[in-house]
């Protein structure tokens, strides 16, 4: 809350703070009342977290409604610790990247082929690791889930943190270079203000997409070691077990009302907050509001809590103005060699990565093994890609529709984003039971799952393209009376193309991931397979064959990185070069 | 390059002292584009200097190395305090852009500079208030900059440059960004703060393009040429304040600085240094056709009748001085005029142009611009060559690079792709980037 008030501030705040009349308005009593109950619940999560292993088995999971608050908190709670240590890690690591070009070198192109490949697959190893550091705690086994849901949120946003110091206003760096601020006013007053509207953003985006880790994270089987943490994902877990209708849509309805409180409580008072870092000269149109920050603005306590936390901020001993002498002009040779030093430590070590991870996978697999794993490969790339075009072919017009139509797509874009949030694995029981019925082909008939939670990123990114159409060239289209045809092909089409590109990469990048959980699926005692890689690496989690999902896990990150630079990247370029409205 | 921090104890001592800076931006291999070359300057107490030049003559870059934000590749700055002066370095300076933080109040943006210094807050507080209401922003304490107009965001901008007392105020380009009326006030209450002795500065130094401006305001002022930067003239302007623009003697002061500043070789000079400025090696300004006719056509229209001053020909047609000097010089390129002082006088061909219809102007153009710019009867003399009547343009551009330095390349390709089209001496095709002669039909 360090930017929360504007109101003046001064020394003697601390004392005026206990001086002045106290006396609580309405607002704060409703304030105070949500806010304390988040802070007990809070409490009563984390002493949970600490109870001994044995714990997990004398009071396991149950499927008794009364419960699922509690479970629906854990799983809460985990998620916002992922956050807050994806936060942390932001901070650190995105802004030694951009600060120190050697860091860079390493960091920036790993945080970008970590925020495409499917982390999914890596759960296994990190869960062996952590179960392995705390063997006698369930801290081992909440510290497994938790860096499972930190791994599916952090790249992004460390990602656009990066980008966002790569890109701050030269006039404003000029100013901060010319009054000497010390490295942290810089960061106070340009850098975190600047990236704060994108990282916010992406927090959401983060948020959301990792439910479909908390799902897949708290009920893990690794060869013969089941953890089941109280949580949301294993009580459906269970449910699945058991072939429990009831309790799926129970978990459904929990996870749905989680959404939107959070929504309603964290992030939309965030967003609306962050509209004044937006790094524009010119009041915004309709401002995001929120009930819930307004509320907390007309409290007498928590305006001067932002204060007091501000003048904390104050007091604290600033570091020194030693980090902003002037760049030491250095040896330009000296410089070249250094870069090479150290672009050959890193070569170095990827060389023995790649040899440490070849002879692991080939103690027990052979070439003939990486050829089928490839094979598979195919498959589910085939998959991937006939659902992106079908998921195109349905959302692009629906979208394109809606776009046009300001008064629905304000209605339809949170609606399309609660979807998006929406982990689709809690839906896949219902459509086993269907297979199963109706004695379908899983090959055919499993594939739409990988899409099902993923093409909402393909809807509103085009309904964002579609409203943002310049009026002038919808006026001249209709003063032209262009024909259907013509209009797509020479103003929807290019406009929303960029647009759609985003979505398109989003979604084909959240279907590889979930693939694993989309070929391989189960409902009480029978298990349905499609042929394909995310069906390969499934089973071989199962199955604890570690040399296995190794061998999957490569294949798969190559097929998307392969999948991104020959096809998304180009088109974004061309996008970004031919497709610009301004 | 040092930076000598001295303290004097005389007060007439001069403030800052420039020897010989020498600037290349880009590579240290003499390949850079050299933007400052053996400039001095000496900035006195009590006095406003004006840095006057057209774009790239390297008269920011000088600011910005007083200012200690750029690190010029060679010479001497040495900036003295004056005593009793508790800053670091006083130093502060005024952006053409006001470079205000969008999230930061007014009072907030205002104070910045003191708590970099670590200056309390209570002492803070009320330095900001009194910087506040002596530029004239009491009441907007606590808006955001989105909240005001342009001449209120440049207002913050100088209360923030002055509450962290310095000696010398840097301004760059600090009106250029307003309009006239405005730009007109913001001059006017900074000049009577300046005379009335309220500000703590003891000397301006401002950058500006506008010579009415510069006439204006300016005790002294630098003429810069361009490419590379280096002080031409230094005049001195004795008029007394209040100055009055319609004054025969101001109006004589600013012919005089046109005249100056067009005082250059009838080819534009050679950018990078060592090539003449002719043969392929001629760097070229993207100008429009439309901006070329247009000029054409106002110079020819009575009471010009073919033949007009530069000055007068600007304030007409309200353009700054180095907007209008570039055009003038493209229509003598092109023998369309001829530059002698302040006057422009056009050629017979120019006035068969005013006269002629879309499709002779055309031709006329055509002739010109394959006649007098080799650039363009290469790049068409290759293209009759080849069987394909096709070639690309990274082929020119190589060429170019041989003479000239890449944004200059780069500028001079955009002029040649869009006086070609309008000629209709060749196409280019933006999407595979190459020339070719199939459009013109």
């Amino acid at each position: 809350m360090v930017f929360l008030s504007s109101d003046r501030l001064n020394a003697g705040l601390l004392a005026r703070f206990a001086r002045r009349e106290f006396a609580p308005n309405r607002y704060d009593v409703i304030a105070l009342v949500l806010v304390g109950a988040a802070a007990v619940l809070v409490v009563h999560g984390a002493t949970q977290m600490n109870l001994p292993v044995a714990t997990l088995r004398t009071t396991p999971v149950v499927l008794d409604p009364m419960r699922l608050p509690e479970y629906a908190l854990r799983s809460t709670l985990r998620m916002f610790a992922a956050i807050i240590v994806s936060l942390i890690f932001t901070f650190s690591v995105a802004t030694l990247a951009a600060k120190s070009r050697r860091a860079g070198l390493v960091i920036v192109p790993m945080l970008d082929i970590l925020q495409s490949i499917p982390i999914l697959t890596f759960l296994a190893f990190t869960t062996a690791f952590f179960i392995g550091l705390f063997p006698h705690s369930e801290l081992g086994a909440e510290c497994a889930a938790i860096f499972g849901i930190f791994t599916s949120q952090a790249w992004n946003m460390a990602f656009s943190f990066y980008q966002s110091l790569r890109t701050l206003p030269p006039d404003l760096e000029e100013v901060s270079t010319q009054f000497r601020l010390s490295s942290w006013q810089r960061f106070m007053n340009l850098e975190l203000p600047f990236a704060t509207p994108a990282l916010v953003w992406n927090t959401m985006m983060s948020m959301s997409g990792s439910w479909f880790f908390v799902v897949a994270a708290e009920a893990l089987t690794v060869g013969h070691q089941t953890v089941a943490l109280p949580g949301i994902g294993s009580w459906l877990a269970l449910a699945i077990d058991r072939g429990d209708v009831r309790a799926v849509i129970w978990a459904v309805v929990a996870m749905g009302v989680v959404i939107l409180i959070y929504d309603q409580l964290l992030f939309r008072p965030i967003v609306a907050w962050a509209d004044k870092f937006r790094f524009e000269m010119t009041a915004s149109e309709d401002e995001p509001r929120s009930w819930f920050l307004e509320l907390l603005q007309r409290t007498r306590l928590f305006p001067r809590i932002g204060r007091l936390f501000r003048a904390l901020v104050a007091i604290v001993p600033r570091p020194s103005r030693l980090g902003n002498s002037r760049s030491v002009a250095a040896n330009p040779a000296l410089e070249l060699w250094f870069d090479r030093l150290w672009l050959g430590v890193v070569f170095a070590v990827a060389i023995w990565a790649t040899w440490t991870i070849t002879i692991y996978v080939h103690r027990t697999l052979t070439l003939a093994d990486a050829f089928s794993a490839f094979g598979y490969g195919l498959l589910t790339f085939a998959r991937v890609l006939i659902l992106i075009v079908i998921a195109s072919l349905v959302w692009v017009p629906i979208g394109v529709w809606i776009g046009l139509r300001p008064a629905w797509s304000q209605r339809i874009q949170p609606v399309a984003q609660f979807l998006a949030a929406f982990p689709v694995n809690i839906l896949f029981p219902f459509v086993v039971m269907g297979i199963v019925a109706f004695r379908l082909n899983p090959d055919i008939w499993l594939s739409p799952l990988i899409i099902l939670g993923t093409q909402w990123y393909i809807l509103f990114n085009v309904v964002a393209g579609a409203s943002v159409l310049p009026n002038d060239l919808r006026e001249a289209a209709g003063i032209f009376h262009l024909r259907t045809w013509q209009r797509w092909r020479d103003l929807i089409i290019p406009g929303i193309f960029p647009y759609y590109v985003t979505g398109a990469l989003t979604a084909s990048g959240g279907s590889w991931n979930a693939s694993i959980v989309a070929e391989f699926v189960t409902w009480k005692h029978t298990q349905l397979q499609a042929a394909g890689l995310g069906s390969f690496i499934a089973s071989a989690m199962a199955a604890g064959d570690f040399p296995r999902i190794a061998l999957g896990s490569t294949v798969i990150c190559v097929f998307v990185l392969l999948m991104n630079h020959s096809l998304w990247r180009p088109m974004y370029r061309y996008a970004a070069k031919n497709l610009r409205l301004n | 390059m040092t930076i000598a921090l001295e303290r004097s104890v005389e007060t007439d001592a001069p403030l800052v002292e420039v020897r010989a800076l020498k600037h290349v931006y880009g590579k240290g291999n003499g390949a850079g584009l050299t933007v400052l070359d053996d400039v001095n300057l000496t900035l006195r107490p009590n006095e406003i200097v004006g840095l006057l030049g057209r774009s790239g003559s390297g008269k920011s870059t000088l600011l910005r190395s007083i200012a200690g934000l750029i690190t010029p590749t060679s010479g001497t700055i040495s900036i003295k305090d004056m005593p009793g002066d508790d800053t670091a370095h006083g130093v502060s300076m005024v952006f053409q852009s006001f470079a205000l933080f969008p999230w930061l109040t007014v009072q907030k943006n205002v104070e910045l500079g003191l708590e970099a210094q670590g200056v309390p807050a209570e002492i803070r507080r009320k330095r900001t208030l009194a910087a506040i209401d002596l530029i004239g922003l009491d009441g907007f304490e606590n808006a955001y900059p989105k909240e005001l107009s342009g001449g209120m965001r440049q207002r913050v901008g100088l209360a923030r440059a002055l509450v962290v007392q310095p000696s010398i105020l840097l301004m760059d380009e600090p009106f250029s960004a307003l309009d006239v009326l405005t730009a007109e006030t913001l001059r006017t209450d900074l000049l009577d703060l300046w005379s009335e002795g309220r500000m703590p500065i003891r000397s301006i130094l401002i950058v500006t393009h506008n010579i009415e401006e510069a006439v204006l305001m300016c005790d002294r002022i630098l003429v810069f040429s361009s490419n590379p930067g280096r002080v031409i003239a230094e005049i001195k302007v004795d008029l007394p304040q209040p100055r009055n623009r319609l004054e025969p003697a101001f109006r004589a002061l600013v012919d005089d600085i046109y005249a100056r500043m067009t005082a250059r070789p009838t080819v534009p000079a050679a950018r990078d240094g060592n090539f003449p400025g002719t043969g392929l090696g001629m760097a070229l300004t993207h100008i429009s056709t439309n901006t070329l006719a247009g000029m054409i056509e106002a110079i020819a229209a009575a009471p010009n009748d073919g033949v007009a001053d530069l000055a007068t020909l600007a304030r007409e047609l309200q353009m700054e001085a180095d907007e209008l000097l570039p055009i003038a010089e493209t229509l003598q390129l092109m023998r369309f005029a001829e530059i002698e002082g302040r006057t422009i006088r056009l050629n017979p061909a120019a006035r068969r142009y005013d006269a002629a219809d879309v499709d002779e102007r055309k031709q006329l153009f055509a002739q010109h611009l394959l006649a007098y710019v080799p650039l363009a009867a290469h790049i068409r003399r290759v293209l009759d060559d080849r069987a394909s009547h096709q070639a690309p343009a990274t082929r020119f551009r190589d060429e170019l690079e041989d003479f000239m330095s890449e944004p200059y390349a780069e500028e001079t390709m955009d002029a040649i792709v869009s006086w070609g089209r309008y000629a209709e001496i060749f196409a280019y095709h933006e999407d595979d980037d190459r020339f070719s002669l199939d459009d013109p039909a």
